[in-house]
């Protein structure tokens, strides 16, 4: 029965490590709750998709869709940018305006509806030309939100388009079979089997070929959409440059923490009393530790994307001025993260345990392990209050967007006001070592 | 193998007024008045007055937990007093002057383990602004002082305990200070490595410098001192040279210290008797004259005590210590 005494020996062990302690009981509730609001069954947290629709033909027709779009509980219609304080009402999204916005990352999908569309809305023989089709133009890191207006428009078609979708059958019927004479059976028949093949060599090509995406019979909708991704169109891989920021920004902000914890190594070997006993300032010492920790995370991230840009084709060259802006500001933030950690801790289990518990959260909530936009808008909300967030936005800017270095202003001062504000606590907190 | 004493130069940087800190405006080396500092409930530092003259080496001789780190502490600006004051050349305790002035040698060993003993007196000597020409000198000296020049680009924590220590103490004196702290630089260190840094000390004393010693050892405060503090309780419960104290202690009287056979109830109640004292199986006394040993051993004879050995001495700074408090050092 020794070996029950070995148990009890780690049992005590446990009791004595409060923070060990913590941990095992704390980190298994909070990431189960954070993923539990993320994908749980509320229907108000599930999140909607944000759409542009401009509609060029102001017909009828496209009035109802418009229409039909606008009552899906699971999108947010705009057609016009939202007004700000004592300025005067916007102009209508225009196809210019909304693929900037596009292209902006304000929305991940904008809808256009062509002049002209209302006259034939509906395709059902697609290997014959038909009116101008739907443009829906998407950021293509975001998959799922074009897949899921698509569905939407066949559901208008299907519920709020009868008159429309009647009286183009009856005019594919009379234009495609007429009586039922025998020339015209032979004649539908050979039609039946033109569809059949089309709809063969779209099964064939695999989806993301039907572009433009025509008629019904399965492979696409009854109402004609052109998918367009106006983002990241010429990419490789849509999804490289985000999880090269992503999984980044993580893994950073656990070294700065390890790095920043050398702190409490040189306090608890008398190490940091000598440093100070010198002519090193506490301030001096810890602009010393800051700058270090910042080349070490810059390091870092320059290392992981010549590494993306190396193995998976990421156009890393062309986007240089905009990786340094960013890189440079988010290496400070997280090494003043990972100062104000190693601050507030007496020991290196306590910084271990504290670390990982909040860069854990902090990257499941900010975008580090699922993109935000899967997110509920509350979750996505809160994720505002992390470092990840606004370092994979920023990152995602200059390679996805290939926006200029000017539209990075935003993130870049988050990003600096962050390091200042965590640095000038940290600074605060190490008062502590300074004098007994 | 030369001694460390004959490796150091005659003049050590220790001693020498540099461009890193001017000669000394006034003052002396070191004046703590009527200091007190307190941690809660305890009061680690009751009162404590002191001055240092140039050149001397003064040794705070205490147990553990006297107050003898608590007060070099305060000396190098690491601990705020509650009360008292501290000046090291004139200047307040912790204010750039002092610091430049000072060089401390704490108990732990404060240095970088993944550093070499080269990269680590670096580290120390530019916290202190020295580089360049100056600093590659001072290297070079600490590394013969410390004799680790041939183990000057080994990682720290490779070295041995021993080496560890020396470059821990050289790294005190990088910066060429005008007066040394040494808090207990024996600790945990083999008689060999001992010896070794007592030399070292030694090196340091014959150059002229001065010195601050703490210990719990009274052999070294005899060996490497001029003064003794003797420090309890965060008092200076007694202050002079080893002679002066065993003097005002015993005056001319010596002790005996005996051992004998028999029933160890008896042989402790016979001591009781003769005031004596024991310590583990030897019987100590104190007597004037040497011609009390016959009436001492007569008496034990007559207790039916067996003598095994007697000897004579005279009283150390163990005995002084005991005879002030009542408890032996390193209760």
């Amino acid at each position: 029965m020794k070996f029950l005494s070995i148990a009890r020996t780690a049992l005590v062990a446990l009791r004595r490590d409060r923070a060990a302690l913590a941990l095992s009981f704390i980190l298994p509730i909070s990431f189960f709750s954070i993923f539990a609001v993320i994908f749980g069954s509320r229907h108000d947290t599930v999140p909607k998709i944000s759409i542009i629709l401009v509609d060029e033909d102001q017909s009828p027709t496209s009035r109802q869709l418009v229409q039909a779009l606008r009552r899906e509980g699971s999108l947010t219609v705009a057609t016009k940018p939202q007004a700000k304080k004592n300025e005067p009402e916007p102009a209508d999204y225009t196809a210019a305006t909304a693929e900037a916005a596009v292209k902006a990352g304000d929305v991940s999908v904008a809808l256009i509806i062509p002049a002209g569309w209302g006259a034939n809305p509906i395709t059902l023989r697609p290997d014959l030309p038909s009116g101008p089709a739907l443009q829906l133009l998407n950021d293509a890191s975001d998959a799922i939100a074009p897949q899921m207006v698509g569905g939407l428009l066949e559901k208008a078609a299907m519920t709020a388009l009868p008159v429309t979708m009647a009286e183009q059958g009856m005019k594919y019927t009379s234009e495609s079979i007429g009586g039922l004479t025998p020339e015209q059976r032979t004649r539908m028949e050979a039609n039946l089997a033109r569809m059949r093949q089309y709809q063969a060599e779209q099964a064939a090509a695999g989806p993301g070929a039907a572009s433009p995406a025509p008629a019904g019979f399965g492979s696409g909708g009854l109402i004609a959409v052109q998918n367009r991704s106006v983002v990241g169109e010429n990419k490789n891989n849509p999804m490289i440059s985000f999880y090269a920021a992503a999984i980044g920004v993580m893994f950073l902000l656990f070294t700065a923490s390890g790095s920043s914890g050398a702190l409490l190594d040189e306090a608890e070997s008398g190490t940091l009393d000598r440093v100070l006993s010198s002519r090193i300032t506490m301030t001096g010492l810890l602009a010393g530790k800051l700058l270090f920790n910042t080349l070490l995370a810059f390091t870092q991230l320059t290392v992981m994307f010549l590494w993306a840009w190396a193995i998976f084709k990421l156009d890393f060259l062309a986007h240089i001025p905009g990786f340094l802006i960013m890189g440079l500001s988010t290496a400070v933030a997280v090494a003043s993260f990972g100062m104000l950690l190693a601050s507030l801790c007496h020991t290196r289990a306590q910084l271990g345990a504290l670390s990982t518990l909040v860069i854990l959260i902090m990257s499941s909530i900010g975008g580090s392990m699922f993109p935000r936009f899967l997110m509920p808008e509350s979750m996505q909300k809160a994720g505002l209050f992390t470092i990840n967030a606004w370092a994979i936005d920023g990152f995602t800017k200059v390679f996805w967007r290939d926006l200029p270095v000017s539209a990075l202003w935003p993130q870049v001062s988050v990003l600096l006001a962050i390091a200042v504000v965590l640095f000038a606590f940290a600074r605060r907190i190490a008062r502590r070592w300074e004098y007994a | 193998m030369s001694s460390p004493a004959a490796r150091v130069p005659v003049t050590s940087p220790a001693l020498q007024p540099s461009a890193n800190h001017p000669p000394p405006a006034e003052g002396a080396p070191l004046r703590v008045d009527a200091l007190v500092k307190r941690f809660g409930q305890v009061t680690a530092v009751d009162g404590i007055s002191l001055e240092l003259r140039t050149g001397e080496c003064l040794g705070l001789l205490g147990p553990n937990g006297a107050g003898k780190s608590t007060l070099i502490r305060a000396i190098v600006g690491r601990v705020i007093p509650d009360s008292g004051q501290v000046a090291v050349f004139g200047s307040a305790a912790g204010s750039p002057a002092a610091r430049a002035a000072l060089g401390w040698v704490p108990q732990e060993l404060a240095v970088y383990p993944r550093l070499t003993a080269s990269e680590n007196l670096h580290s120390f000597g530019s916290y202190y602004g020295l580089s360049g020409k100056p600093l590659a000198e001072a290297i070079a000296w600490c590394l013969k002082w410390a004799a680790l020049e041939d183990r000057s680009h080994e990682i720290t924590r490779n070295l041995s305990g021993g080496m560890k220590r020396r470059l821990n103490m050289a790294a005190g004196l990088i910066h060429q200070p005008r007066l040394v702290l040494m808090d207990e630089p024996t600790v945990g260190v083999d008689p060999q490595s001992r010896n070794r840094i007592f030399e070292m000390i030694e090196a340091l004393r014959a150059a002229g410098a001065t010195l601050i010693y703490t210990t719990h050892y009274m052999e070294e405060a005899e060996r490497l001192c001029d003064r003794i503090a003797i420090v309890d309780h965060g008092r200076i419960i007694a202050l002079g040279t080893h002679q002066a104290l065993v003097q005002e202690s015993f005056a001319s009287r010596s002790q005996v210290l005996a051992r004998f056979d028999g029933p160890p109830a008896d042989i402790a109640s016979w001591v009781a008797s003769q005031s004596g004292r024991l310590a583990d199986s030897t019987a100590e006394f104190t007597i004037k004259h040497p011609t009390e040993i016959a009436v001492l051993l007569e008496s034990a004879a007559n207790a039916g005590l067996q003598l095994v050995d007697v000897s004579l001495r005279r009283p150390n700074l163990e005995s002084v210590f005991l005879h002030l408090t009542g408890r032996e050092l390193r209760d």
